[in-house]
């Protein structure tokens, strides 16, 4: 123990201070409360919560509780987040080395779009893919089939649902394929290592993935069949589909705004990494006899993760936290049904808004300890 | 440990944020929204973000409205002028909260009333300026014409934090209707998504349809079917705990509707101080100690009537003359057939 009293201190005093501070803002929201009549607690959770909510994941109806609203909401976010992250990842990755390429016109592309759209308020943006596509969608009776079963229209994307027999059997099968892939890539490092010989583990990984699913539809008795949605009149004027699977326009112009934003940081993170690589690397390693595959693989990708990874972790957390403007074109995210409805219903604001601001900390948090796992994972080894 | 401390400390000062609330504290005493009213100069009001007829900013940023004259009722009785009013535009979400944490003093803005928000959550309703209803608006091309023809799968849009989620649930429930229920937190988008033909139906109180409709591409294209599925009496809100502040707003509104029942305007106000009624003379200053109740000089209601109008002129200027709902259905004075009654003022 090396600890002086100067170092203890200072540190001493600034826990005492927060501490006071913040039993003081507590002390003064009891009070007030009470002077206002209101009551503090979160037995609210379990009441009928007796609103709809218009997409939801779990079964949902308003004579569930409020907790089940929650896990609604959340479900909601985490569902655009998941897919806003994926999708913003491929095109990130894509202009990233785009923005490289030596070919004038794809170098100058990619550069005009991550200008564009990472200089344009997310907000703005959000309102333009939900209201120029609303407006530019055919309404359902007019709309043109895509590849026949699929129907994009202003009231949301239809497309066909999947009719499963036997579906955990098609589920093992594709469980058995990732673990026999697993297994085939460690084996052949371990042959690549003890005799230098390459199995080309992609073809077969490749073969595996198709042919195991294959089989069961053959030998496993697994059936599927489409259920496509069907033109349904409501009113003169007034359509729908009904059958298969709607997508409400909501989603699908929020996932948009937010991946085709959030790919443009992810965009310049990538760029970054790889100009972070010195030239000499990739001349070094052409000069061992390495295919231009190989060094990409082997020697410039393992260095320019490690330059992407932190940046482009703090786009994930940014991902996630403007899915929260999803309550200005009503997609039934946590803060439009929970901070939102529920908070009007029931009007407990400081319970609300705490769990709402709990869950985005636990989510962000989650996010972080998963990108910092994976920065540890490939950061150098030192020996 | 002491490693952590920096991490601690700011997620402690995290916390405190999160349960910041006004720094307003002690118990309140005698009317102490009263006071500051008058130490600040200008009435705090909340209203909508742009309901033509009820809350509405026009280009110069000038406040109109029938809710907005009870903010003003209120300036003129308290400060004397009716202009001087701070209009706070809220969404229906943010409304409470703005009121019980003290942000405004008096929320004026087509808010129904309702046992759990009157008991529930620190709100005290003063009175009702505005008797509405739930109704439906479609598209007049859809050939429905009432709400029977409605069908499972109708999409119906409408505002979030409101009572209109609520009671569109339980009307599509008793009929065993299934809907798609499209909530936006703002009524401009809500209308944006509806006219774009997002929903086949747009739901919210009765007089909001016929104010929104007027915003439409086409206004005639629309109309608002018949029935009205539930009791919306709309009035100004203030918190609880100050019963003075309570009163004053009560007496202001009351003020307007008994000035229309006894046929004081603005226009004849000072002359009725020589009425031989004396209801009327009460009403404006010329007899009884009416305003000492509140701590406000005998003039009070007098400036009401002078600078605001009775409840009548408001709502032909508001809502009559503007073509929003030109019958006054049952927002008639009692006398004449309609629900509008007050306690007397004496």
């Amino acid at each position: 123990m090396n600890l002086k009293l100067k170092d203890i201190v200072p540190q001493l005093i600034t826990v005492i201070a927060v501490v006071l501070i913040f039993g003081f803002f507590t002390y003064n929201a009891q009070i007030n409360m009470e002077n206002r009549g209101i009551d503090f607690g979160y037995g609210f959770l379990s009441q009928e919560s007796s609103f709809d909510v218009q997409f939801s994941l779990i079964e949902y109806d308003g004579s569930h509780s409020y907790f089940r609203a929650y896990l609604v909401g959340l479900l909601n976010t985490i569902l655009v987040s998941v897919i806003g992250i994926i999708i913003a990842t491929i095109l990130g990755v894509i202009v990233g080395v785009a923005r490289l390429s030596p070919n004038y016109l794809i170098n100058k592309f990619a550069a005009f779009y991550v200008e564009f759209f990472r200089n344009i308020p997310l907000l703005l943006q959000i309102f333009f893919w939900y209201f120029a596509a609303l407006r530019a969608l055919p309404l359902p009776q007019d709309a043109e089939a895509i590849f026949g079963v699929f129907f994009l229209t202003i009231k949301g994307l239809y497309v066909p649902a999947f009719i499963w027999q036997n579906f955990s059997i098609f589920f093992y099968s594709l469980v058995a394929a990732v673990i026999a892939i697993i297994v085939i890539r460690i084996h052949a490092k371990k042959v690549q290592e003890n005799q230098g010989k390459q199995i080309p583990v992609f073809f077969i990984s490749l073969g595996l993935i198709f042919v195991l699913p294959l089989l069961s539809f053959l030998i496993g008795g697994v059936k599927l069949s489409f259920e496509v949605p069907v033109l349904k009149q409501l009113a003169t004027t007034s359509f729908i589909y009904e059958g298969g699977v709607s997508l409400p326009p909501e989603l699908i112009a929020l996932t948009l705004s937010l991946s085709l934003y959030t790919a443009t940081f992810i965009a310049e993170c990538v760029r970054a990494g790889i100009q972070g690589v010195g030239k000499g690397q990739k001349e070094a390693a052409a000069s061992i006899g390495l295919t231009p595959n190989q060094v990409l693989k082997l020697v410039i990708m393992p260095q320019a993760l490690r330059i992407i990874i932190p940046p482009t972790t703090n786009q994930y957390l940014n991902l996630t936290k403007n899915s929260s403007l999803a309550a200005a074109i009503a997609y039934p995210d946590l803060v439009l049904v929970f901070a939102g409805t529920a908070l009007m219903q029931t009007g407990k604001a400081i319970e609300i808004v705490s769990i709402t601001m709990f869950t985005y900390l636990t989510l962000s948090i989650s996010i972080s300890i998963l990108m910092n796992w994976y920065n540890k994972k490939i950061a150098i080894q030192e020996k | 440990m002491f490693k952590y401390l920096k991490q601690l400390t700011s997620l402690v000062a995290m916390v405190a944020v999160l349960f910041t609330f006004t720094t307003e504290s002690m118990a309140a005493k005698k009317s102490k929204t009263l006071k500051n009213t008058q130490k600040k100069g200008f009435v705090r009001c909340g209203v909508s973000q742009g309901l033509p007829g009820f809350s509405n900013a026009d280009a110069a940023g000038n406040w109109t409205g029938v809710d907005v004259d009870v903010c003003r009722a209120v300036a003129a009785a308290v400060l004397g002028d009716a202009n001087k009013v701070k209009f706070t535009p809220l969404s229906a979400k943010e409304r409470f909260t703005a009121l019980t944490s003290g942000e405004i003093d008096i929320l004026s803005r087509n808010t129904t009333w309702t046992l759990s928000r009157d008991a529930d959550i620190g709100l005290t309703f003063v009175g009702v300026n505005f008797y509405d209803g739930q109704g439906f608006m479609v598209r007049k091309s859809s050939g429905i014409t009432s709400t029977g023809q409605f069908k499972d799968g109708i999409s119906a849009c409408t505002n979030i934090g409101t009572t209109t989620e609520l009671n569109m649930r339980d009307f599509f429930n008793s009929k065993g209707i299934k809907y798609e229920p499209v909530a936006f937190e703002k009524a401009d988008e809500v209308v944006a998504a509806y006219d774009a033909g997002r929903c086949d139906t747009y739901t919210t109180d009765k007089s909001g349809l016929a104010a929104q409709r007027t915003k439409m591409k086409n206004p005639d294209e629309h109309i608002v079917l018949p029935e009205t599925i539930s009791k919306e009496p709309l009035g100004p809100v203030v918190r609880q705990g100050d019963s003075v502040w309570e009163d004053i707003v009560r007496w202001s509104l009351n003020t307007m509707i008994e000035a229309e029942e006894y046929g004081i305007t603005s226009a004849n106000a000072d002359m009725m101080k020589t009425s031989d009624n004396p209801a009327i003379k009460r009403l404006v200053g010329a007899e009884g100690e009416l305003g000492a109740a509140f701590g406000l000089d005998n003039d009070w209601s007098l400036r009401i009537i002078k600078q605001v109008g009775n409840y009548g002129e408001s709502y032909k200027r508001n809502i009559a003359d503007t073509g929003i709902l030109p019958d006054r259905g049952p927002n008639q004075l009692w006398t004449k057939g309609g629900i509008l009654y007050v306690p007397p003022a004496r």
